[in-house]
């Protein structure tokens, strides 16, 4: 008896779930209604918290926010017809997780039914939405992606745009300007160098190896560590002894941090010191003073870009932080690129795609296009001189700085 | 009559859940797919650590060695042999550790599966590392949401046949009498390694298998993505919910808590953290013993039919 009841309770409890789920399942469906436009649904899934919440909130969400500020105080966005749309954000934080994001974009295609949505930050999440983005026609604008694999890429998600470039663009860069410091004599054509065993590092190095090697740089210290590390003094150390005069890292931000810490500490003053992400972080310079002058690493500015300069000082009034030196420029050039490109051909995503694939528009970085869907004008190198960091690699585009070899010593405080 | 009505009822819903992509779109799909994913891990977590009250952490362990396995072999090895392939090298794992671990009990274990999920996620990214000279895989497979719906509910209906077969079998007895007391499941004759071993293995081989059908859906696979601790305590805290010792218990802990997760995510963003905290600090004060176990006592008061001290003993 008493098991009869359990039983009939339990089974009327698993069946009234699965009702629900299914209910709820086809039910979320057809909530938004057809209404005559008063905004434009821009929408995205970002890693407010989580182990990537740190890089998404210093080069992504600050330039969303920036953007959308500066799009709807101007009176929303512009149509081909001249009317002029607000925006309207959705926000989800996809908590650092890859399943998370993979939902979060499907829920903004097929629930919110937003006309665009705007990129999550990273490589992985950039890949693991790309196919969402295709199969629902949104063109996507990868800003923090840094990938060898674009080519491959494109020819996979046709409205998939890459914007950072790849490792071997960087370790190419890095590599002739120790070839050319080699060939005038200011090194010794021995490098140290170690990278974070983690995406951005290993990928970096795996280009280094045969870029420095082709270059003729010997690499007579290459050691690998683990994310999180603290002390690197063992590793300085090492470096120091290994006879080379130039020191690399491709590091992430707490290690560049430290090791520019360590390195005074230790009084290891390389000619050519070469630091990871982070290098171009606003506090990075202002932590650092002068003893920043000479350091490289990724991205850089163009210093006499009057447009980029009024977009950093606007960035730091809006947001309250100044934006770093790679990233953030791009992502709010990206979103320049979508608004101009919406401007043309409205809010048709399939032309919006095309037109940012073939347009050329005026951004914060000058007159910005596309080659073959991904973003080429970039600064390869970069590096500290009298508080800006500014872009030495590639040195044919206009308005590069002259690359200051050796650095000097380090001053004591 | 009854005899007849439960399996009849059983194939109905599977039926059911095996017609909704026809019908819901394609965030339909990806909500299925989300939670027949955790109910088929917090089953599959609950047919081993249910009974024998062993808690257990490693369920990202194994669900990474499933992605881990797709993303390294998706492109020499054809689809359902990866399947194979990644449920036997789940299994391998699943004897070694556990034949060197099992002994280990309360908290000691709780640690211990805690410690493999990093362990297996520095082994991999230690190879990675120095082996492959890469660190991310792509996966491009020809795989449907869809398909990844039909796999996944197939394998929870699996899932829930063997822990209904186990349930009812002599090893689930010897389980429960595990559970309550080694030492009088020992001196019963019930070789108590061997029970463990094997149920330890099924139910790492089903959370393997839920990693690997799921992986195609991410596209890039790195050790920080495919070994998420998040997926270990979802899976416990929703097991826990719906009573990790009964056959129903995990579900009806797995797919409300997902459809709150999913509500809370779209609605409240940026507080999904502090309300997830709130929820979890009320399961415990609220339903220590999962919903099942209150619904049925409160069922009981409310009947005042049965006798008060009759020991609540699973079905």
């Amino acid at each position: 008896m008493n098991s009869f009841q359990r039983r009939r309770v339990l089974r009327t409890m698993a069946l009234a779930t699965t009702m629900l789920a299914a209910g709820v399942m086809t039910g979320f469906a057809g909530t938004a209604a057809a209404q005559e436009r008063k905004s434009v649904k821009i929408g995205y899934a970002i890693s407010k918290t989580g182990g990537n919440a740190g890089g998404a909130g210093i080069t992504t969400l600050p330039n969303y926010k920036l953007w959308v500020k500066d799009v709807n105080d101007a009176g929303g966005l512009e149509m081909p017809d001249g009317k002029k749309l607000p925006i309207e954000v959705i926000e989800y934080d996809d908590r650092s997780s890859a399943e998370e994001v993979v939902r979060a974009v499907e829920r903004l295609a097929t629930q919110d039914k937003v006309d665009f949505i705007l990129v999550p930050w990273g490589t992985g999440f950039n890949l693991a939405v790309a196919p969402l983005f295709d199969r629902h026609g949104y063109p996507q604008l990868a800003v923090s992606a840094v990938t060898d694999k674009a080519p491959d890429f494109v020819k996979r998600w046709k409205k998939s745009f890459w914007m950072l470039g790849g490792g071997h663009d960087y370790a190419k860069a890095l590599a002739k300007i120790l070839a050319d410091a080699k060939k005038s004599g200011v090194v010794n054509g021995k490098v140290a160098m170690i990278s974070v065993a983690d995406g951005f590092g290993i990928d970096l190095v795996t280009a280094a190896r045969p870029a420095f090697k082709e270059a003729g740089i010997e690499v007579s210290y290459d050691k690998t560590y683990p994310a999180g590390t603290s002390d690197f003094s063992p590793m300085i150390n090492e470096a120091k002894v290994s006879g080379a005069d130039a020191f690399v890292a491709f590091s992430y931000p707490p290690e560049t941090f430290a090791l520019t810490q360590q390195s005074q500490v230790a009084s290891f003053s390389p000619k050519v010191l070469y630091l990871g992400v982070g290098t171009g972080f606003p506090a990075y310079g202002k932590n650092n003073g002068e003893n920043a002058n000479g350091i490289m690493s990724l991205g850089g500015i163009d210093p006499n870009n009057q447009m980029n300069a009024n977009y950093r000082k606007r960035h730091e009034a809006v947001t309250g932080v100044a934006p770093d030196y790679w990233g953030s420029v791009i992502t709010y050039a990206s979103l320049q690129m979508l608004q101009e490109a919406i401007k043309r051909k409205g809010l048709d995503k399939a032309g919006v795609s095309a037109e940012l694939a073939s347009g050329k528009f005026q951004t914060v970085l000058g007159e910005t296009k596309f080659e073959d869907n991904q973003l080429r004008q970039l600064w390869w190198t970069g590096q500290w001189q009298n508080g800006q960091f500014v872009g030495v690699m590639p040195t044919e585009r206009a308005g590069v700085s002259k690359v200051m070899l050796p650095r000097g010593e380090w001053k004591k405080k | 009559m009854i005899r007849l009505l439960s399996p009849a009822i059983f194939l109905a819903v599977v039926a059911a859940l095996a017609y909704v992509p026809f019908v819901a779109d394609s965030y339909g799909v990806t909500l299925g797919i989300g939670m027949l994913g955790y109910v088929t891990l917090a089953t599959a977590w609950a047919l081993f650590s249910g009974p024998t009250r062993y808690v257990s952490l490693a369920t990202v362990a194994f669900f990474g060695i499933g992605a881990y396995t797709v993303a390294v072999f998706s492109e020499t090895i054809p689809y359902p042999l990866l399947l194979v392939t990644a449920g036997a090298i789940g299994l391998g794992v699943a004897v070694v550790v556990g034949f060197s671990t099992l002994r280990l009990a309360g908290v000691y274990f709780v640690i211990f599966t805690f410690g493999l999920a990093e362990l297996i996620r520095q082994l991999v990214t230690w190879y990675e590392v120095n082996m492959a000279g890469t660190l991310g895989r792509y996966i491009f497979l020809p795989v449907t949401p869809e398909g990844i719906y039909w796999q996944l509910l197939a394998l929870a209906t699996i899932t829930f046949l063997i822990s209904w077969w186990i349930g009812r079998s002599r090893i689930g007895l010897a389980l429960k009498v595990i559970g309550d007391d080694e030492v009088v499941a020992a001196h019963c004759g019930i070789d108590i390694a061997r029970v463990k071993l094997a149920l330890f293995a099924i139910s790492s081989v089903i959370i393997t298998l839920v990693g690997a059908i799921q992986a195609p859906r991410w596209t890039y696979v790195e050790p920080v993505i495919a070994f998420n601790p998040t997926i270990s305590f979802l899976t416990l805290i929703m097991a826990l919910l719906g009573g990790a010792n009964r056959l129903m218990g995990p579900i009806l802990g797995a797919v409300p808590l997902f459809l709150l997760f999913e509500w809370l995510s779209a609605n409240f963003p940026n507080h999904y953290s502090i309300i997830l905290g709130l929820v979890f600090i009320a399961i415990v004060f609220v339903l220590p013993r999962g919903v099942l176990a209150f619904a049925e006592e409160n069922w009981k008061r409310w009947r005042r039919t049965t006798p008060e001290n009759l020991p609540a003993v699973a079905e």
